[in-house]
Parts: structure tokens; sequence; C-alpha cells
């Protein structure tokens, strides 16, 4: 029986996760690494990628998750990000549309502005792809 | 003299719009119970940020090298006004409030001499301010098609805001917004943010070790990255006090309209029976005295 301690996923709107968990593989910026309990103070940032978390019943859960930092204190593991997802709900088929999409919307901009936008998006959008396929 | 028909239909307007009023102020309570729980879903990310930001800020504390977002461009000669308030009227003071807090700091700013450029996030500032300081507006940024505020327009008028200093534009800037406290106190309120300043939780116990973080990458470098993340949570979270206090204030102020609609109504009535009764009582006598002089 692995020990738990507590994790918590946060993203600007609200909080996502909050639970006791065995163990989380964090995508750092530096690379991926693990933590379990009573990890060592550490604060990382994150990298577009994704978070998998592994609960009691040692089943994993993915996430992908995009800008951000991990904090690791002793009362837990807290990951603030400004976009995170549960895998399950991203769809291949709607992703490739949704940059399908966007890279038209970038091609067809007519201002500075809505170019950027989309190009923003894209980029977001892109992120997730190269994430998933790593899976 | 209004005549009894003028009166009738006084009193059918004013019950007309005490139902739209009344109609103003369900939604409004509807609409900020959302507001209220989008508000609070939204704090454990802006806490644990400002945590981990006055933690990283103490060790940067006084030195050289600390990003230019936490110490400033070293002057303070041109100011950025983010004021944000609502895309719409009809709630109290609510924008008023906002708008005269931004104007007068405008006004000692220029008193001293300073230059000032002012952003106005939503319509209604800018309406407030266009008169006074319309030539200190450098944009407007219109949020009315948006429904409900997301971290990404939020992050839009951040990252605006970041290119700007980037570019050397302004050397301090400030948010305006509104404070939720109650649904009938809202409280405006100017915010520093850039260059950042923290509040220290003074009750906090300082006096026991501190705790050595690892970092990865270097501090340095994970400040670099948060400084500009937190302008953008802090702009969200502007907002989504701004959306609560709103929908408050828009509420109080309706259940006022309402309720002065309904005294009003008391007295046009109380006024018409009154001259009814004159009238009967007019045409009784004179039935009456003719009568008699037959």
């Amino acid at each position: 029986m692995a020990e738990l301690f507590q994790f918590e996923l946060v993203s600007p709107e609200r909080q996502l996760l909050s639970e006791q968990v065995a163990e989380v593989v964090v995508p750092g910026a530096e690379g991926e690494f693990g933590v379990l309990k009573d990890h060592s103070l550490f604060m990382s940032s994150i990298a577009p990628g994704i978070l998998k978390v592994r609960n009691e019943g040692d089943s994993w859960t993915e996430y992908f998750v995009r800008g951000g930092f991990a904090d690791v204190s002793a009362d837990g593991l807290t990951v603030l990000a400004e976009q995170a997802v549960p895998v399950s709900e991203i769809s291949r088929e709607q992703l490739d549309l949704a940059i399908k999409n966007a890279e038209e919307d970038a091609a067809d901009a007519k201002d500075d502005m809505t170019r950027q936008k989309a190009d923003r998006t894209l980029r977001r959008l892109k992120d997730v792809a190269e994430a998933l396929k790593q899976v | 003299m209004p005549s009894l028909k003028d009166l009738r239909n006084r009193i059918a307007s004013v019950k007309a719009t005490q139902k739209i009023t009344k109609a103003m102020q369900m939604v409004a309570a509807a609409k900020l119970r959302r507001a209220q729980e989008a508000a609070e879903a939204a704090r454990p990310y802006a806490e644990r940020m400002g945590a981990v930001l006055t933690n990283l800020a103490e060790a940067f504390e006084g030195r050289d090298d600390a990003p230019k977002l936490m110490s400033g461009t070293g002057s303070d000669q041109v100011h950025l006004l983010v004021v944000a308030t609502a895309e719409r009227g009809l709630c109290g003071g609510f924008n008023t409030n906002i708008a005269k807090l931004a104007r007068e700091k405008a006004r000692s700013l220029i008193a001293d001499g300073k230059t000032v450029k002012i952003i106005c996030v939503g319509k209604k500032g800018f309406d407030a301010l266009k008169r006074e300081l319309g030539q200190h507006v450098i944009k407007t940024i219109d949020l009315r098609s948006v429904k409900n505020v997301g971290f990404v327009n939020a992050d839009e008028i951040g990252k605006e805001v970041l290119s700007m200093f980037a570019d050397g534009e302004f050397d301090v800037c400030t948010l305006f917004y509104s404070t939720f406290r109650s649904v009938i106190a809202q409280e405006p309120t100017a915010k520093q943010l850039i260059p950042a300043s923290f509040e220290t939780d003074e009750t906090e116990d300082r006096s026991g070790a501190q705790p050595v973080y690892e970092y990865e990458p270097d501090e340095a470098e994970i400040l670099e990255d948060l400084l500009p993340r937190n302008i953008s949570v802090q702009i969200f979270r502007a907002l989504l006090e701004n959306a609560a206090s709103e929908q408050g204030a828009r509420m109080s102020a309706m259940d006022n309209a309402t309720r002065n609609a309904g005294d009003m109504i008391d007295k046009l009535t109380i006024n018409y029976n009154r001259r009814r009764q004159a009238q009967i009582t007019t045409e009784l006598i004179e039935i009456i005295s003719g009568a008699e002089a037959l």
C-alpha cells in the first residue's frame, strides 16, 4: 500500500482536483519528475505536457497542463496551471478539426489583432497535439 | 392640475416601470450568485500565486538583478491607469465610484507634472472619463460580447500591458476596480500592478528557520516567468470581483427603484382617489343646487 499525500491541481478558473494521491508525475520545464510522499521542498515551472496522477487504487489519470508551476511543500503538491484538461475529454478528431480551423483563421485574418489571436490559439492546440503524441 | 385621465395614465406607467425594475433585480440576483461562485472558484489560484511570489520576492529584496516588473524602471514619470468598469449602466454608483477614484488619482498625478495614460476596460468607464481625461485614454477594451469573463480575456489585457511595459511606454501601472464586500457594499480599489507590490502576512510566524526550497530552473528564472503571469491573474481577479460587484450594485439599485416606484404609486393613487371624490362632490352640489333653484 502506497503512502498518500495531498495533491491539488488548480487553474485560474477553478480548482480541478484536491485529493489524496499516491504518486504524481509532472512535466517540469527541465524534464519530468515524479512526486511521492515526503518529497523534499521543490519548485519548478512546467512545460506543456501530460501530468499523470496515480491514486490509491493504483490507477492512473492523465491531464494535459500548460503554463504554470508546481510547488512541493510540506503539506503536499500544488500544481498551478494556466490550462488544465483531463485527457479523456480531448478527442483526436476534435483536436485535428480545431487545429485545421485555427490554421484557416490565421490565414484569413485581416488585421494584426485577429492574426495574433489565431496564432496563439493554434500554438496552444499544437502543444496539446504534441503532448498527446507522446502518450 | 392633471385630469383624472392623466393621473390614471401616470399610475399605469409607474406600474410598468416597477415591473421592469423588479425583473432586473431578480436577474441581477441570479447573476450575482454565479459571479460570486466564479470569484470564489478563482480564489485558490490567486492565493497560491501570491504566497509563492511573496516567498520568492523576499529572496530578491534589495538585489540589483531583481526583474524590472518587481523593482520598477527606476523612475515614476509615466503612469498607466487601467480602469475596469462595467459595460452597462443602471447599477447605482458602481461605475461612477470607480471612475471617481481613477479621476482623482489622475488629477493628482497631472498636478504633480506626471504623464498619465489610461486604458479603459468596459464602456461605462470610458463614458465617465472621456470628458475630462479623454485625451489621456490610449485604448478602450470592449468586453460586451463576452458573456462570462474567462482567464483568456484577462490574459489578453495582461499581455497588452506587458508589451507596453516592455516597450518602455510607462513606469508605473495601477489597476482600478471594485472589491466585492457584500451585496450592499462595494469598494472602489486601486491596486498597483507594476512594480509589483506584495503584502507580507504579518501574522505568519517567521521566526523559525525557513525551509530551504530547491528551484528548477533557478529562482531568477521562475520569478521571471511568474511575474508576467501574476499580472494576468491579478487582472482576472479584478474582473471577477468587478462582475460580482456590478451585479450586487445593480441588485440593490433596482431594489431601491422598485421601492420608490411603490411609494410613488401609493401617492398617486391617493391623489387620484381624492380628485375623483372631489369631482363627484362637485357634480352632486351642481345637481342639488340646480334642483333647488327650480
